[in-house]
């Protein structure tokens, strides 16, 4: 029995068009992203921030639809759009984007519902910040935290909303090899835990081989080789880019069947 | 030393920079969330009393709330009381000099605030208006509050307009700024007005560069 069917299917094509800066950029993919995580594999402009960009709903596609299972988020310049709040997408920024004002307890609870008590949210926001490794920092604020401090509290946040699509910005490029290590084999856990679809944008072949289950490799707005790591990013050697342990032993990818 | 003048400075300073605050940072919210032709327009004339001469922005003020005026009258109907040549011009003439201030350094820390920071919120689920309530604002406080100590200060030290608008009345409309002048004109003395005037000044800038080095710190 195949495990995806219990969650939604994550279905984007997009178009668009944007001019200015003396060049006309053109986006035009289509694809449908699975529980796990497909990369968006490409040089820098080639169109992977606008894509999660259209799917958190920050943005609106002037042509085109975004659709998870049967919900109808974006559809096309007059068609439906759903706001970003509505849409259930957790969204790991590259900047992080952790609110400097607050504790890492008080960013944890940001995304919950109003229907729980307070002391529930910051029960729940507890075992978050504990599940990804950064209890003891709950009362601190942002501006105290290492970088992989940083990322991790930011994961735990983005999780806390029960999300339903988890997108990934190049969420680890600040980081050195043995905290990227660390937390993409946490980011993988924990996607499998909630099979929920994500798309993870990098340019790091290294972490694009060793946390994708599918690779949409990308250039100038199109996707030219949709597959798995190993078909689109070749054999062991992009392995050895993350750290000097190979990473299937780091990252036991559990291959559904 | 007839210190009335300084009560009446600081009594119209505080209530123009109330308006100013309210209203300085309700402009500055719109011209930074929307997007709009003329948006800079819009700017350039709410914040142009900052550069103008004041005598000619209080030519302008005078103009509107004047007796004649639709505002004079309406005021008068409403009060049987003026505004020109009162203490609400004195007033007036304070906060039209002062919420310039307000509304450019709060555009300037709002539109300084990371927009994903805005944007993680929304992706958090906050509606636009909640986003802006517990993320932007706070966010753009101490740039906010800046402002507002400066509008304070414009507001306690204005002279031209209020002269054009609520003239030098000894005992109803005449602030300490128009006091110093009139003593000075007169030959008698002004020095413990001036000194007074001078600290509040820079109190208030040794206030605004402290805010500045705290919105510094948490942005980073």
């Amino acid at each position: 029995m195949s495990e995806t069917d219990k969650t939604s299917k994550l279905d984007v094509a997009l178009h668009v068009v944007r001019t200015g800066h003396g060049q006309d950029f053109e986006l035009k993919v289509e694809f449908i992203a699975d529980a796990g995580i497909t990369i968006l594999f490409g040089p820098s402009g080639s169109g992977k921030s606008t894509i999660l960009q259209a799917v958190a709903g920050l943005y609106k596609p002037s042509k085109g639809h975004i659709r998870l299972g049967d919900e109808l988020w974006s559809e096309g310049d007059a068609g439906r759009f759903v706001p970003p709040e509505k849409r259930g997408v957790a969204y790991l920024f590259q900047s992080l984007a952790l609110f400097p004002h607050m504790t890492a307890i008080h960013n944890v609870c940001y995304g919950m519902g109003r229907k729980v008590s307070k002391a529930e949210r910051e029960e729940k926001a507890h075992a978050l910040l504990k599940r990804v490794g950064v209890d003891h920092l709950a009362k601190r604020k942002p501006q105290t935290f290492s970088g992989g401090e940083a990322q991790r509290v930011a994961l735990a946040r983005a999780l806390a909303t029960n999300p339903k699509v988890l997108l990934l910005d190049e969420p680890f490029s600040a980081l050195d090899r043995e905290l990227r290590v660390q937390l993409a084999r946490l980011v993988v856990e924990l996607v499998q835990e909630l099979e929920i679809p994500a798309l993870q944008v990098t340019h790091n072949h290294g972490e694009a081989a060793a946390m994708g289950s599918r690779i949409l490799k990308m250039r100038s707005g199109k996707i030219i080789e949709d597959g798995r790591p190993e078909e689109i990013l070749g054999g062991r050697k992009a392995f050895q880019d993350i750290g000097k342990t190979p990473m299937p032993e780091l990252l036991p990818r559990t291959v559904k069947e | 030393m007839n210190w009335d003048p300084l009560w009446l400075s600081y009594k119209v300073a505080t209530i123009a920079t109330l308006l100013s605050f309210v209203l300085g940072v309700g402009i500055a919210t719109f011209l930074s969330q929307t997007r709009f032709r003329g948006r800079e327009l819009v700017d350039a004339l709410v914040t142009v009393p900052m550069v103008m001469p004041p005598t000619v922005l209080g030519y302008y003020v005078l103009t509107a709330v004047g007796k004649n005026s639709w505002l004079g009258q309406t005021y008068e109907s409403l009060t049987g009381g003026h505004i020109a040549f009162s203490v609400v011009g004195c007033v007036i003439a304070a906060f039209v000099g002062s919420v310039p201030l307000v509304i450019k350094s709060a555009r300037s820390a709002l539109e300084r605030v990371d927009p994903t920071v805005v944007q993680a919120a929304r992706t958090l689920g906050a509606s636009p208006l909640r986003a802006y309530l517990t993320v932007q604002l706070p966010l753009a406080a101490p740039g906010i509050a800046a402002g507002v100590m400066l509008a304070f200060a414009r507001a306690l030290g204005d002279f031209g307009v209020t002269v054009m608008v609520a003239g030098s009345i000894p005992g109803q409309t005449q602030t300490a700024a128009l006091y110093v002048y009139e003593q000075v004109a007169k030959q008698a003395p002004a020095g413990a007005m001036v000194a007074v005037l001078t600290a509040t000044a820079i109190f208030v800038l040794y206030t605004v560069n402290s805010l500045g080095r705290r919105s510094d710190m948490r942005f980073g």
